[in-house]
């Protein structure tokens, strides 16, 4: 295994690879960064809606809560299919890369939902009292109150989220989106050897993921003492 | 006429009933003070009072309106008028002294916030912290908490205000302090509802006395009547007990 | 968009899909059960271990924990062969996804040991409790207790995880939607099909879970 490797090094490693390696690097980097970030948009307003408490916000409250029940329940592959299919079938003209970064949307939304959730019910019931009979609206008592004490707590897991899906993209590969996974088969199906080429894309996940982990640890750490403000 | 009525209030926690049957009339500018042991649903009728426990049964009216506490309204109305200083304080943490009293007046009912901060200030001032707008509420001791939760209460301009043990997370040293703010109020005519453990305190300043155990109000009358000459059993036994003291 | 739902026709695989879901169980079962193993003895090196055997356990969870499974599996399968070990698809999801769960769970386990306070165990010797005691009424049900919910939630994703097997052809739930998808082409009815299969499964694992962990280790846990 090893000598293939090495007589296959030379030809493998070319300019023309160390680009495409690297720009399918990318893609695997905004595929989970745009999609986490529309996620913590699109699941902060879930989180918000699931805390109103009048009648007339029930349908809303239960529209949220199906939603986030749905996409945390259903694998990344399934829900990838299906936004596929549905694309495919209306025939809109859109290239995969967005039908992956929409599935990535929907699956980011429901887990970071939750975590904004519970980043709001970490904050002290006395804290939600206090602004409850200061006639705080819920969204002046998100605003001035809560999510100031909150966003401590809600950040490190958001983060750790956006880390694991920088490997679970490693399935829109399936439906031939260009980023790090389908690049090695690519280069697999050119003739390399899988074990230099999947090996070569292990570590360039690796590359991506290690060093934003321990951001992600540093970030907590830093974050984690100092109790509140 | 009554400021506020409250007529057969009945409350729960699930299925745990704490108020029984509460009835209640109280006219401005009287100051009555809940007694009774711990359990008896003291801190519980003003937490319904304020809105955060939605009673099971009963009326409240405040100066001849019926209040619904499902109605956000008029729910609105009601804390628009009458404000809670919490036993536990309740300051936002993230919030210095100052952004804590102002914060309502600004930004709920949309007052300048110039002329809010000017008032704040002096409120504070008041109850003895003009030297710490800037600190935050883990800066301070349990007492100086507890003076900026009752500036913050009294920023709203309230006509009611419900004390619910102000004092009773407080260490001794820090608990005169406290007092000496409310019997400021007290001196300015201010309604209030006292819950407090300190008896030499809710002698001297109440208007009537009652006293509560199981949900109910067993005994209210004249502070002297209740403490010195309780017609009813229970009472008597309570006030010997935290008389002997 | 000019498309009719029918379900009719999928409908018939649903008992094909049923043993799809089955196995998808197995498979979960099986990688969660070895990666238990390794966890444990993952996290009684990280906690006991030299510098040495600390070194390799951290290099193995960091690895496992920086690199998708896909990949790790698509090494497994596609470049072992040129080692001399040849796998077939279905031993090579397993190994694949029990080697990344060891990772994970040895991070959980390790955290719960760490949980035991010492002040625990100070009160428990202080009470006169033999070592065994200790372990038997103050270690074990705190341990139980903390490591309940992290372990119930790493199952339910796990679960989600066995989908990846399809790519290889494993005929688990997943793999089995493709084929009734490529012999129908009524994907939208078969993908959502497939999905109410894995809601029901891991709504019934969650609901399970949480009643076991808040009534036999008084763990606080959410039903959904």
């Amino acid at each position: 295994m090893l000598e293939r490797i090495f007589s296959e090094a030379p030809d493998f490693f070319t300019y023309y690879n160390i680009i495409f390696l690297l720009e399918a690097m990318l893609a695997t980097f905004l595929l989970s960064a745009v999609g986490c970030v529309i996620g913590f948009g699109s699941g902060f307003f879930l989180a918000v809606t699931r805390k109103t408490t009048s009648l007339a916000y029930l349908p809303a409250r239960m529209v949220a809560f199906v939603f986030i029940e749905i996409f945390r329940r259903t694998p990344f592959l399934v829900t990838l299919m299906m936004v596929f299919f549905i694309f495919q079938i209306a025939n809109v003209n859109i290239s995969l890369f967005t039908v992956a970064l929409i599935s990535v949307c929907f699956i980011a939304t429901a887990f970071i939902s939750e975590i904004v959730r519970g980043g709001f019910d970490s904050v002290h019931q006395t804290q939600w009292d206090a602004a409850a009979t200061l006639n705080m609206t819920l969204f002046q008592t998100l605003r001035y109150v809560i999510v100031p004490q909150a966003w401590k707590i809600i950040l490190p897991p958001v983060f750790s989220f956006f880390i694991l899906f920088i490997k679970d993209t490693a399935l829109a590969s399936q439906i031939g989106v260009v980023e790090l996974t389908y690049a090695g088969k690519v280069l697999n199906n050119k003739g390399f050897s899988a074990a230099l080429v999947f090996g070569s894309i292990l570590v360039l996940y690796f590359a991506l993921s290690y060093p934003l982990a321990r951001f992600g640890v540093w970030m907590e750490e830093k974050l984690a003492p100092a109790r509140n403000r | 006429m009554p400021q506020l009525e409250i007529v057969d209030l009945k409350a729960a926690y699930e299925k745990l009933v704490v108020l029984e049957k509460i009835n209640l009339n109280v006219e401005k500018g009287e100051i009555v003070s809940l007694i009774g042991p711990s359990g008896s649903g003291k801190s519980t009728l003003l937490r319904v009072l304020i809105g955060l426990l939605p009673p099971v049964a009963g009326r409240v009216r405040l100066d001849e309106n019926d209040i619904d506490y499902a109605n956000k309204a008029t729910l609105r109305m009601l804390r628009d008028r009458i404000a809670i200083v919490f036993q536990q304080y309740n300051l936002f943490q993230n919030m210095t002294v100052l952004q804590n009293v102002t914060i309502a007046p600004t930004k709920v009912k949309g007052r300048p916030v110039a002329e809010v901060t000017e008032e704040a200030k002096e409120l504070l001032s008041k109850v003895g912290l003009a030297d710490k707008f800037n600190a935050y509420p883990d800066e301070l001791s349990g007492g100086q908490q507890q003076r900026v939760a009752i500036a913050r209460a009294l920023a709203l301009r309230p006509e009611i205000l419900l004390l619910d043990e102000v004092t009773s997370a407080l260490d001794p040293e820090l608990v005169n302090e406290v007092l000496d703010s409310i019997r400021l109020l007290a001196a300015e005519g201010m309604t209030m509802f006292i819950v407090s453990h300190e008896m030499g305190f809710v002698r001297e300043v109440s208007s009537r006395v009652a006293f509560m155990s199981d949900g109910l109000i067993v005994e209210i009358g004249s502070p002297k009547v209740v403490f010195d000459a309780p017609t009813i059993e229970r009472t008597k036994d309570f006030v010997g007990k935290i008389l002997r003291h | 968009m000019n498309y009719t739902l029918q379900f009719g026709q999928v409908t018939e695989f649903l008992p094909y899909l049923a043993g799809g879901a089955w196995l998808s169980l197995q498979i979960a079962f099986l990688a969660f059960c070895g990666g238990m193993v390794i966890g444990a003895f993952g996290a009684m090196a990280k906690t006991f271990g030299g510098r040495v055997v600390r070194g390799i356990t951290a290099a193995y969870i960091t690895f496992f924990m920086n690199t998708p499974q896909l990949v790790q599996i698509f090494f497994i399968y596609f470049a072992l062969p040129d080692a001399g070990i040849l796998l077939s698809s279905y031993e090579a999801v397993l190994i694949g996804m029990t080697l990344n769960a060891g990772a994970y769970l040895t991070e959980i386990q390790r955290a719960g040991f760490q949980s035991v306070h010492r002040n625990e165990m100070e009160a428990a010797e202080t009470l006169g409790m033999s070592l065994l005691q200790r372990v038997r009424y103050v270690i074990m049900p705190h341990i139980a207790k903390v490591l309940f919910p992290p372990l119930s939630n790493q199952y339910i994703l796990m679960t989600l995880g066995t989908s990846m097997a399809a790519i290889f052809g494993v005929e688990e739930l997943t793999g089995r939607a493709f084929n009734i998808n490529a012999e129908t082409f009524r994907s939208i009815e078969v993908f959502s099909i497939t999905a109410v299969f894995y809601i029901a499964l891991t709504l019934v694992a969650s609901m399970s879970l949480g009643l076991a962990g808040r009534y036999l280790f008084r763990a606080k846990m959410r039903l959904i």
